[in-house]
């Protein structure tokens, strides 16, 4: 296998304010991320995914364990290890004075790259963005779709070796995710190594190869999607609804079928390797509910099973 | 996983070396053109404020009040007309104007508003020379008005004494400069230690700009002022810049201690507000 481009051991960051114990953002973790890999930190609000990017991202110090990007150690080698990252950042902090063109040509420059690079540089990435009939439109003056697309053709304007995305999607209507994910996809064609933090697990199951399901500043599990969901969930899952009063009450008539049963304020979950099978169990046992749906497991059923919690609160 | 050949590590760690040397070494620079680009789109106030407002002062003050104050003015026993003496003090009120623009709500949006600050943290450039870029920007625009003055104050010339001493009289604009920024870099520093706009900067405009513009000496020498008065030019930089542009135009024998120390006090000042102000860039965008 080769060397890792990204290590951490034992990564802790804490926040003090005082008066108050130590807040563990980030509580020990440990990964490793392969060149070319598509690597996702997966878990809720708070879970400690962006205080983790923010340290491989080098802006941000550690306060104990070891971290090594590219090799290098980020405490020490800031400035290179960013000219060699590319970062998509939660919140767009693009340039609002700036039209889109100068955005991407002025980050260039902080780079070291010449004038003339930062702009043919810039009209490739308005193209690879989709983005060349608002080149000079000023960035107010686009949609959070396309400001997104901006942010990740400005991530790329040093031919990054790992590509940070934090949360790229949150906020964005299903088309423009459906269009991001496509841009993300042919940069992991091309070997750019990957790292993205998201509590969407279908974003997950598309993008990342590996992934690690963190909460409270610690991993829960790590796997390819598949593999984390053959071994924490069943293969199908059979949702019911008995209406939000009757939920809690008829569930413990329904322990018993299928592997597991899972009560959630607006509706049952049954883990069982054929759905269907556990639908006629249930209304077999003269239960009638008001809707069901049968599904493959998904990330978030690994989420609740891991963490007894649903990954959008 | 892609089946792209991956570079070694040693090759990625060399790569990422080499990368590194030039944004280490010229970054600072490349956030003071990012903050004169932006500075275009406001560009129309720049240019008309740095030739306007010289245009009005001294037309307004040599046409109308000068021609009230027709008694010379006697500045450390020299005695000279009254648009001598003010021209210098409106000078350097240029830069410090532009420091009470730039230094404020362009600092706050990197911070807070727009967060661009944070984007150029995620780049090789560090938070240090992010600071000095919005420096030297804000210096650059200084430079501009401040320049511009010079200018209008030079055309004057041609028909009211307003520069009597030429040969030393342009070193008025780096003065100039000089304390915009001893008024500006503290003032960078507070505007990136605060974290929600309650007109805190509207605050800085009345209660410390405008007292500074009316009792530092700048349209009547500062000892004119009771003595529990004066202060408030003794600690402003705007007196010190004044008193500096006026040495600069007109001035004749002062000590080179006198010199000394008013340009030691802008020095100072500069130099406290950097390092507080370096220390909140450092500290704000590792959050």
């Amino acid at each position: 296998m080769p060397q890792p481009v990204i290590s951490a051991h034992n990564l802790v960051k804490a926040y003090r304010s005082k008066g108050k114990p130590d807040f563990l953002a980030v509580d020990g973790l440990s990964f490793e991320v392969a060149p070319g890999e598509s690597f996702g930190l997966l878990g809720p609000n708070g879970a400690g995914k962006s205080t983790t990017m923010k340290m491989i991202g080098a802006v941000s110090t550690r306060t104990s364990g070891d971290l090594e990007i590219l090799g290098l150690d980020p405490d020490r080698y800031g400035p290179e290890i960013r000219s060699r990252l590319g970062v998509v950042p939660q919140q767009d902090n693009l340039d609002g004075e700036l039209n889109a063109r100068e955005n991407l040509y002025i980050y260039g420059r902080y780079f070291g790259l010449p004038g003339k690079v930062c702009h043919q540089k810039a009209d490739e990435l308005l193209a690879f963005a989709q983005l060349e009939d608002k080149a000079k439109n000023k960035v107010d003056q686009l949609s959070g779709g396309m400001k997104r697309r901006l942010t990740i053709a400005r991530g790329l304007i040093n031919d990054p070796r790992i590509l940070l995305l934090d949360e790229p999607t949150t906020g964005l209507d299903p088309q423009a995710r459906h269009v991001l994910w496509d841009r993300l996809f042919r940069l992991k064609e091309r070997g750019t190594t990957l790292v993205l933090t998201t509590h969407y697990m279908d974003e997950a199951e598309q993008l990342c190869d590996r992934l690690i399901v963190v909460d409270k500043g610690r991993i829960m599990a790590e796997g390819t999607p598949s593999s984390l969901i053959r071994e924490h969930s069943s293969r199908e899952v059979l949702e019911v609804r008995f209406g939000s009063d009757r939920n809690e009450q008829v569930a413990a008539q329904l322990q018993g079928i299928g592997d597991r049963v899972e009560v959630l304020p607006d509706r049952v979950l049954i883990y069982a390797g054929d759905g269907e099978a556990a639908l006629e169990r249930v209304t077999s046992a003269g239960l009638h509910p008001i809707t069901s749906l049968v599904r493959r497991s998904s990330l978030e059923d690994v989420f609740l099973r891991l963490t007894g919690r649903s990954l959008i609160e | 996983m892609s089946t792209t050949t991956h570079p070694t590590l040693a090759e990625l760690r060399a790569e990422a070396m080499e990368w590194g040397r030039r944004p280490r070494r010229f970054g600072s620079w490349y956030v003071t053109e990012h903050m004169v680009r932006a500075m275009r789109a406001y560009g129309w106030t720049i240019i008309v404020g740095a030739l306007g407002q010289p245009i009005m002062y001294l037309l307004g003050l040599a046409v109308g009040l000068a021609a009230l104050i027709q008694v010379p003015v006697i500045d450390r026993g020299q005695e000279v007309d009254y648009l001598v003496f003010v021209a210098p003090a409106l000078l350097v009120t240029a830069a410090i104007a532009v420091a009470s623009e730039e230094m404020t709500y362009p600092v706050m949006a990197g911070f807070k508003w727009r967060r661009y600050f944070y984007g150029f943290n995620a780049s090789p450039l560090a938070s240090p020379q992010i600071a000095h870029g919005v420096i030297a920007g804000a210096a650059a625009r200084m430079f501009v008005a401040v320049g511009a003055y010079y200018l209008f104050l030079w055309i004057f010339d041609l028909f009211v004494e307003t520069v009597p001493s030429p040969g030393t009289g342009w070193l008025a604009i780096p003065v100039g400069v000089a304390a915009g920024l001893a008024f500006g870099v503290p003032l960078m520093a507070y505007a990136g230690s605060i974290e929600d706009d309650k007109g805190q900067f509207a605050l800085v405009q009345r209660f410390i700009f405008m007292p500074m513009f009316l009792f530092s000496g700048t349209f009547y020498p500062l000892d004119t002022l009771p003595v529990w008065l004066q202060w408030i030019g003794w600690i402003s930089p705007l007196w010190h810049g004044a008193e500096l542009g006026r040495i600069a135009t007109y001035g004749e024998a002062v000590s080179a201690g006198e010199v000394l120390f008013h340009v030691g006090y802008l020095v100072v000042l500069t130099v406290l507000g950097y390092l507080w102000g370096r220390r909140i860039f450092i500290e704000r965008l590792a959050k």
